[in-house]
């Protein structure tokens, strides 16, 4: 029996239109063999709430470099809670200062990850924890 | 350049070496098969004379302040006038990035370049719900002329010339700061500065576009119009490479895609019958200054003449200053690390040095903690120093292109040009830019080159010290990272009650019913938009009028 891909909303909340980062990833998901939606710029939280429910996937990967993570990050874990949504791994990237990241885990952000990461890494961190 | 006995006798001698150099090669091989610019130009173990393509020093280099300006715009160069220090800043409230302006002017920065934040770039007023969590993130949060009022509190606008990073709602901005300054009894005559005003590649590669372009197109060009008249210093457009450079493009696509744009400008311009010397000696180019150093000089040198060639060959621009590619520069973003932050400032000196290396007009050097926050007072300050040492104890300043000769970076310059031409062709064929960017060509192309980029640095085949070499666990991150206070919101949003509360709100109505009935006509948009800028008509309140009539820009996708 063949596995099934891991499917993954690649999202960009808020005004942010910095996607150099998200694209790069989503590239890279995808050659690792994983299935990426990507959701365009200017995505509000109930949108990438309902994208995630509609694309059925298993992982929300959001990016953002504007500052504004610290609103929308949450905003998103909490339309999933009021969703039902529980079994999807949601994880978080771009310009985010050290002392933000642990408010973000409490929130649920399963990860956060800064500059420089190698996609080599996020790959491994979603193959190792998406609910199957 | 050689006479032929020369370049013979130079050639002998050339093919007698790479001989000699073989037996070196078997002994001792070289630390890669094969060399090339970050640009995957092939680069040579050394250039002569006889590397050259043959060129013509006075047809293609020329001298600085001529035709076809490889050498530089004007003929003295930085022994005139050095460049304009210009650190792009603002953050938080206007009162907040009125001290930060006055305290850079203090340290002897002499240009003034405005940061905005999200919703004011894309016309939002901060009580907008797209607005939650952006107010004054990643620059000012600007809803009013009053907040443009304070924003320039004290600074006289006579006396400084002033960048603003807008570009949907520039001609709203732009009318906030000529009324700003008529309050300081300013006329618009005396205004310096620049608009970024550069729509194409917000939908390539930026993001903070509005209408659709061909609307868009039309306040560009109104913007063009109006300025010509009666803004005569102003730079009505800074067409940008900058961004599509960060979001991963190469050095050549850096080149052709932002060429192509501002030929689409020009078309656009020419089409709503401007004439051509009219306004492109006031067009101006904004370029990413990044690794890679001779080829970022070959780089600028390259765009000059480039753009000198297509203004008088294509467009047939008779006036020296439509020619002249004039242009801003900004260390690269993108190239700065989280790890090990303080390696950042030599990044920065490097990268600038090839900006001035290749003739910028201004230049912003980025600060050493940007890849964690908008930079600190003490970053800032850092990166203004660097200029300042580039400027007054390097002696790179003291004499015009003083690259231009070298045998590379000549090369470079015309390897560059060639493989720049070969996009724009491929992009007029398609019709131009404005069809490229809708058809998500420059998209794809831009992220195919990030994508491989990255690959390269994830292969370490491209060493980025401190990231994937030279490592080193737990260094010192940097400290004093400025924050953005959360009650910025909150004062924010009172400031706009107020304003709503006290202006005269039948007055706004009208001024924004002509607007919107303007938009729906041809005549000029910017009187209608500066009389309610005058008004106290918000950014939301002016820009919804033109949604209302435009409609707004969908984005396709690509990946």
């Amino acid at each position: 029996m063949t596995k099934k891909k891991i499917r993954v909303l690649a999202a960009k909340p808020g005004l942010d239109g910095h996607d150099r980062g998200i694209k790069v990833i989503s590239c890279a998901l995808r050659d690792a063999g994983m299935e990426v939606i990507y959701t365009g710029l200017r995505q509000t939280p109930e949108q990438i709430v309902q994208a995630a429910i509609q694309e059925d996937v298993d992982v929300i990967a959001m990016s953002v470099l504007s500052g504004a993570h610290g609103y929308l990050f949450p905003r998103v874990m909490d339309l999933l809670e009021e969703a039902g949504v529980t079994d999807v791994l949601v994880i978080g990237g771009g310009i985010i200062p050290e002392e933000d990241i642990q408010h973000l885990k409490d929130v649920g952000i399963r990860a956060i990850f800064g500059p420089g990461t190698p996609t080599t890494d996020i790959v491994q961190f979603i193959e190792e924890n998406t609910p199957r | 350049m050689y006479d032929a006995k020369k370049l013979k006798e130079i050639e002998e001698s050339l093919a007698a070496w790479v001989k000699k150099t073989q037996a070196v090669l078997e002994k001792r091989p070289e630390r890669k098969e094969h060399f090339e610019t970050l640009s995957g130009i092939p680069v040579e173990r050394v250039y002569t004379p006889s590397s050259e393509s043959g060129y013509d020093y006075l047809q293609d280099l020329g001298l600085p302040g001529e035709y076809p300006y490889t050498r530089g715009v004007q003929p003295t160069m930085y022994r005139g006038r050095l460049w304009t220090m210009r650190q792009y800043a603002g953050f938080a409230s206007a009162e907040e990035s009125n001290r930060r302006y006055k305290y850079l002017l203090e340290q002897g920065q002499t240009g003034l370049s405005v940061a905005f934040d999200l919703p004011t770039q894309i016309g939002y007023d901060s009580d907008h719900p797209m607005a939650q969590g952006e107010v004054g993130k990643v620059g000012v949060a600007i809803d009013s002329l009053k907040d443009m009022e304070t924003l320039f509190d004290g600074i006289p606008l006579d006396q400084v010339s002033t960048s603003m990073t807008i570009n949907a709602p520039a001609a709203v901005l732009l009318a906030m700061y000529v009324q700003t300054a008529a309050k300081q009894g300013v006329g618009p005559d005396r205004l310096k500065g620049t608009i970024q005003n550069d729509i194409l590649k917000e939908y390539a590669a930026r993001g903070t576009y509005i209408f659709p372009p061909g609307p868009s197109m039309r306040i560009i060009t109104d913007i063009f119009a109006f300025c010509s008249e009666n803004i005569p210093m102003w730079n009505t457009i800074s067409i940008s490479g900058y961004h599509i450079r960060e979001a991963g493009s190469t050095a050549v696509q850096e080149v052709a895609f932002t060429l192509a744009n501002g030929i689409a400008y020009v078309e656009a311009a020419l089409n709503a019958g401007l004439k051509v010397d009219d306004f492109a000696p006031r067009l101006s180019f904004f370029f990413n200054a990044h690794l890679d150093f001779f080829e970022e000089v070959a780089k600028f040198r390259a765009a000059r003449r480039l753009w000198a060639g297509i203004m008088k060959e294509r467009f047939q621009a008779k006036s020296a200053r439509s020619l002249m590619l004039r242009f801003h520069t900004q260390t690269a973003g993108c190239t700065l690390t989280a790890q090990q932050p303080q390696n950042n400032v030599i990044r920065v000196t490097l990268q600038a040095l090839s900006a001035v290396l290749g003739g910028t007009q201004s230049l912003h050097t980025n600060s050493m903690d940007e890849a964690f926050s908008l930079p600190s007072e003490e970053a800032v300050q850092t990166a203004l120093r660097t200029q300042q040492l580039i400027a007054h104890e390097s002696g790179v300043a003291n004499t015009a292109d003083p690259l231009g000769g070298s045998f590379y970076v000549e090369r470079l310059t015309d390897e560059l040009e060639e493989r720049a031409r070969a996009y724009i062709e491929k992009i007029d064929e398609m019709g131009g830019a404005v069809v490229a960017v809708e058809q998500g060509y420059i998209q794809k192309e831009i992220q195919e080159s990030a994508y491989a980029y990255q690959k390269a640095v994830e292969t370490t085949e491209q060493i980025v010290v401190g990231l994937n070499k030279f490592q080193e666990e737990g260094a010192p991150r940097p400290t004093n990272l400025l924050r953005v206070d959360k009650r910025v919101m909150e004062s924010q949003l009172a400031k706009l009650e107020r304003l709503r509360a006290e202006r005269d709100n039948a007055a706004v109505t009208s001024t924004v019913a002509r607007l919107r009935e303007c938009a729906t006509g041809t005549d000029n948009l910017i009187p209608a938009i500066m009389e309610a800028v005058a008004s106290y008509a918000t950014l939301g309140e002016i820009c919804d009028a033109l949604r209302e009539v435009f409609g707004e820009y969908t984005a396709v996708a690509t990946l």
